[in-house]
Formats: C-alpha cells, structure tokens, sequence
C-alpha cells in the first residue's frame, strides 16, 4: 500500500511539475553528452597511442654526400660503420625489437609511392639518405637507443616519429579535456538546477508534507517522492545522453571515420558501453545527494 | 500523559519568553483549555508538545517520552501518537472529504482494507457520513473542521490537540465542534484545545489552564473555572448537571458514568467500542509497534 501510495505522489509530482521535469532532463542529457564526449576523446587517443606506439620507428639516419649533419663531415657513412652501427643496434635487444635496412633508392620509392598525388612527389633523391628502421619493444625508451647510436661515425641524426604524433596527441587530450570541462559546468548548473526544482516543488506541495509531517508520517515517506523525482528525471537525461553519444559513435565514428580514414584505429561503440554504466550510475548518485541535501535545508522536519 | 516541568521557551531574537517557567500535567483521558489571549502562548504549548518547537529551558515529557532528548528520527513516531487540529483546517483543497481522511492513514502505510473500513467510520463519527465525495470548498466552515478532526483521529491517536479549533467558526458551530471533541474525550483520547473563545469553556465546566504572557496564572479543575462572563449558549443538561468526578480517570476508554447523562446533544450515534478502542488488527500492530520504537 505505501508503495503503491509513493508511486503515485512520484506520479502526481511529475505530472504537476512536468515543465520543471523536462528541463531537468534536457540539462542532465546535454551535460552527461558532453562529459561522454569528452571521455569518447580520452579513449580515442588512448586507442591511437595503443595502435600507434606498437608501430612507430626509430630512424638511425646514416651520411650521404654532402650532407649538412656536422657528424658526417661531408662523407658518406662506410660500409664498417654500417656494420658497427648494425651490431650496435642488434646489442640493444630486447630494448630493440627490429631492425630494418633501408636504402636510398627504397626510402625514394616507398615517398613517391605514398605521395603520389601531392607536389612533394616532385622532390629529389638528393633529400634522401640510407636508414636504419627500429621498432623498439617499448616505445618510450627512445633516449636509451639515441644516446648509445647518436654520436656514433656514420650516423647523421636518430628521430623519433613518437614525437611528432605526441604533438597529435596532446591536441586532442586538450580538446578531449576541455569538453570535459564544458561539461563539468553544466554539471554544476544541472545541480543547481536540480536544487531549484526541489526548493519550488517543495514549496508548492507544502500543504501536503505538512500534513505529512502533522501525522507523522517518517522522513523517509516525505522525502522520498520529491528524490525520486528527479532522479528519475536525471537518469531519463542520462540514459538519452548515452544513446545520443551511441549513435554518434555507430555513425559518426565506426560509420564514417574508420571508412575514411583506414590507416588508423578507432574507438568503437564498445567504448559507449563501457562509459554508459559510470555515467548513470554517477547521475544517480549526484541527483539523489543534490536532492537529498536540498531537501535537508528547505523542508523541516 | 503531558507533563510540563519549569518550562521556558524563549524564541531567537526576543527578550520576553513565549511560555516562563510553567509546571502541569495533563493526565491521561483529560479534557482541558488552554486559554489565554493572543501571544500569551497557548501555541507555543501546542508545539512543544508536538516537537515543533524545542524548550530552552525545563522538560517536557509526552506519552512516556523525554522531548528533549527525542532523537530527530523518532519525531514521527512522536506525532503519530497525536492528533493535531487547528484554527485553518488545513484541509488539501483538491482531495475529497474520504481522500483528505484517508491521506492520513496513506502516508502511515495503512492497507487499502484498513482505510476503506476506517475512514467511514470516523466519517460518521465526526457526523460527515454521506459526505464522503464532497471537496472542501464545498462544505461549510464547521464540516470543514469535522473533516480536520476526522483526519486528526482517523488513527486513534492518546492525544488529540487543538489550537483554536473554533477561531474561524461562528458561536453555534463552535459548540459542535467543542461537543465532538467532548465526545472524543470520551472514547478515552486525551484532548487540549487551545482557545480564547470563553463562551464554549463556560460551557463545558473542563479544566482551565489560563496563561497570560507566557505565565501561567491559574490552572481550574473541572466545572470550577468561569470567565465571569454569562455564556450567551447555556446547554441546560450541561449546565445543571452537576460536576463529573469521574473526569480525569476516564482512561480505561470506558463511559463508567450513567449512559443517559451523555444523551448526545448533536443527535449523533455515540462513540460505539470500535470507536473506543480502535483495536482492529492494523491498529494494535502499529501502535505496539510505534512503542516499540521508541523505547529503543
């Protein structure tokens, strides 16, 4: 009987407050969409960093003719120093996965090949040189494999493709955290909201919690209509919010982008699955405290 | 069952206490006034018992519990063992007269079979039987307080207070409601009523607690206490009969005095042993359950 009884004060307060309701909804989902967003940006460069950190090289350039790196000296790099630098790169293991030679005429062909349609095809093989590929097992430790080989007869220069994606990547932690941010405000107005809404529906059910209180009824029974609807009305945004986040993964992402753009990976609609739980549960939790400390304050019992 | 020792209440920000320094008890199955004129804090009294307010000074003890040191959580527990009345009915406007009455027992938990046989009862009780669909702005100022009343006792509760029940009500619809309550009193219920109006209290010879600014200044048995005010209602019954002894022990529940010295003067059934003793079986399980609590 009483929770029959709850279920419709929750009902009825819903009804009466239906605008009050419905803006709650909408605030929650906009917030929560934008906080999945942000958390959808967070994963994306993690699955880059994953995808890209197993495939980014070490290149050990060696000396051409007339090189402007001041440790060729103008020579290009003998054949004994490609089998010292050789040896020396095959010590390194297991700091060292693999190493590849790579000719001038190979590097030429693989740039023209890639850039086929772009005017940089047009460049010369002069601005190539012999090179050593290393795949590292672990790609942060490039300073272990620069400092031994740098310095070394025959090397022009040892370069780090992590560090031009790591460029990339902070970029988009940047955007990925301000999104985050954005949403972390519209958290706060979704609370305050919540607040207010309670205060004003507090107020005009005031006859009906004091006769509550008057024949003593428990706090729990006053109370618990007034949270209930608004988490209700919260997770209803946050639910929407992660199905808005949902398809925007299904179509925008695994849909579009991934076609598009082959050479890289994705996140994918596995990642909403993963987020979606948190953030609902989060919502539960932060609109039944907002409720409940509201309440606390503005309705005596 | 109220016993006020030494109590002071002072509200924040004022000089002059709201109630100095006042001792009473108010046995169980009394009948008593409180009178006083406005601010002389006759409300006050009503709070402190109902755990609205808190005493700044002194104890105040309600049905067996120590107010002061009531935890917060057992309040409710407090209030469902007292029915409260006031001068604005504080009826809720869009509800019918059976769903305003049967509120009351909703908000406790009561089984629909409990309230669909209750709230007739009591209806009939308070003298509102065929009613039952009415809103209440369809009912006239003293029906309106009948439904107030009906909800106050819809659960049986020991107490039953009233703060100026009659304060809206005109001198003949005034008298009803004080007999109702009267009648009440008489299933064993404790009653206070808060009043200024002094023709209904001449005319019920019940205690008198007068307080004048917070003080108590006398504090009349039965039959004693006059205004000096000749009442302009003189119920002849009431007013020749002569002083009941037997008042303050009514608190078996029973009417042990003769039966025809109550011939109800509103023409109503009188209080039968369900009235009396509201022990169906939902009764007892929440009353023994809410004493259970609070001894806890």
């Amino acid at each position: 009987m009483r929770f029959q009884f709850l279920l419709g004060e929750i009902g009825n307060g819903l009804r009466r407050n239906l605008s009050m309701a419905v803006s709650v909804v909408i605030v929650t989902m906009i917030s929560m969409y934008l906080l999945g967003l942000g958390l959808m940006g967070q994963r994306q460069v993690d699955t880059m960093k994953d995808y890209w950190y197993d495939r980014v090289q070490v290149t050990v350039m060696l000396c051409a003719e007339k090189t402007r790196f001041t440790n060729c000296a103008g020579e290009a790099t003998t054949d004994a120093q490609r089998t010292a630098i050789k040896a020396e790169l095959e010590a390194l293991k297991p700091t060292v996965k693999e190493v590849y030679y790579e000719s001038r005429d190979e590097a030429y062909d693989r740039f023209k090949q890639t850039y086929k349609n772009s005017p940089l095809a047009r460049a010369g093989e002069s601005y190539f040189a012999d090179s050593y590929r290393v795949n590292l097992n672990d790609a942060g430790k490039f300073d272990v494999v620069a400092s031994s080989i740098k310095g070394m007869p025959g090397v022009a220069d040892v370069q780090d493709q992590k560090k031009l994606l790591e460029k990339f990547f902070t970029f988009m932690n940047t955007v990925s955290w301000a999104a985050i941010a954005l949403s972390s405000l519209m958290v706060l107005a979704a609370v305050m909201l919540i607040s207010t809404t309670i205060r004003q529906t507090a107020f005009s059910r005031r006859r009906e919690t004091g006769i509550m209180r008057l024949v003593g009824a428990s706090n729990f029974t006053i109370r618990f209509p007034f949270v209930m609807e608004t988490v209700l009305s919260s997770v209803l945004g946050a639910v929407l919010a992660m199905g808005m986040l949902w398809a925007t993964v299904r179509y925008g992402v695994v849909g579009f982008l991934s076609q598009t753009l082959t050479d890289t990976a994705f996140i994918g609609v596995a990642d909403v699955y993963y987020v979606a739980p948190f953030v609902i549960v989060g919502v539960i939790v932060l609109s039944s405290l907002t409720s409940w400390v509201t309440l606390r304050r503005y309705l005596r019992v | 069952m109220i016993l006020f020792e030494n109590v002071t209440k002072t509200y924040p920000r004022t000089t002059r206490p709201a109630l100095d320094d006042v001792s009473l008890e108010i046995p169980r199955g009394e009948f008593a006034f409180v009178v006083g004129t406005s601010g002389s804090g006759k409300s006050t009294m009503m709070q402190l018992v109902m755990k609205e307010q808190d005493v700044t000074r002194g104890r105040v003890l309600v049905a067996g519990r120590d107010l002061d040191r009531l935890p917060e959580r057992k309040v409710p527990a407090l209030r469902r063992e007292i029915g409260c009345v006031f001068q604005d009915f504080r009826l809720l406007p869009n509800k019918t007269v059976f769903q305003n009455v049967a509120y009351a027992l909703q908000v406790l938990g009561s089984s629909r079979a409990r309230i669909r046989q209750t709230v007739p009862e009591t209806l009939e009780l308070v003298g509102l039987a065929g009613m039952e669909k009415r809103l209440p702005h369809q009912l006239s100022g003293g029906e309106q307080q009948r439904v107030a009343i009906a909800r106050a006792f819809v659960n049986r509760p020991p107490i039953l207070l009233a703060d100026e029940p009659t304060g809206n009500l005109d001198p003949d619809t005034s008298l009803g409601i004080v007999q109702l309550l009267d009648r009440i009193n008489r299933t064993g219920t404790t009653v206070v009523m808060a009043t200024h109006d002094t023709v209904t209290v001449d005319a019920m010879r019940k205690r008198v607690i007068r307080l004048d600014r917070g003080v108590l200044v006398s504090d009349m048995e039965a039959g004693d206490y006059t205004t000096g005010s000749i009442p302009r209602i003189r119920l002849e019954e009431e007013a020749e009969a002569p002083r009941r002894a037997d008042e303050p022990e009514a608190s078996d529940g029973y009417d042990d005095g003769d039966p025809t010295a109550y011939d109800e003067p509103d023409g109503l059934p009188p209080i039968g042993r369900d009235a009396d003793e509201p022990r169906s079986r939902g009764g007892i399980f929440r009353r023994h359950k809410a004493v259970q609590t609070s001894d806890r």
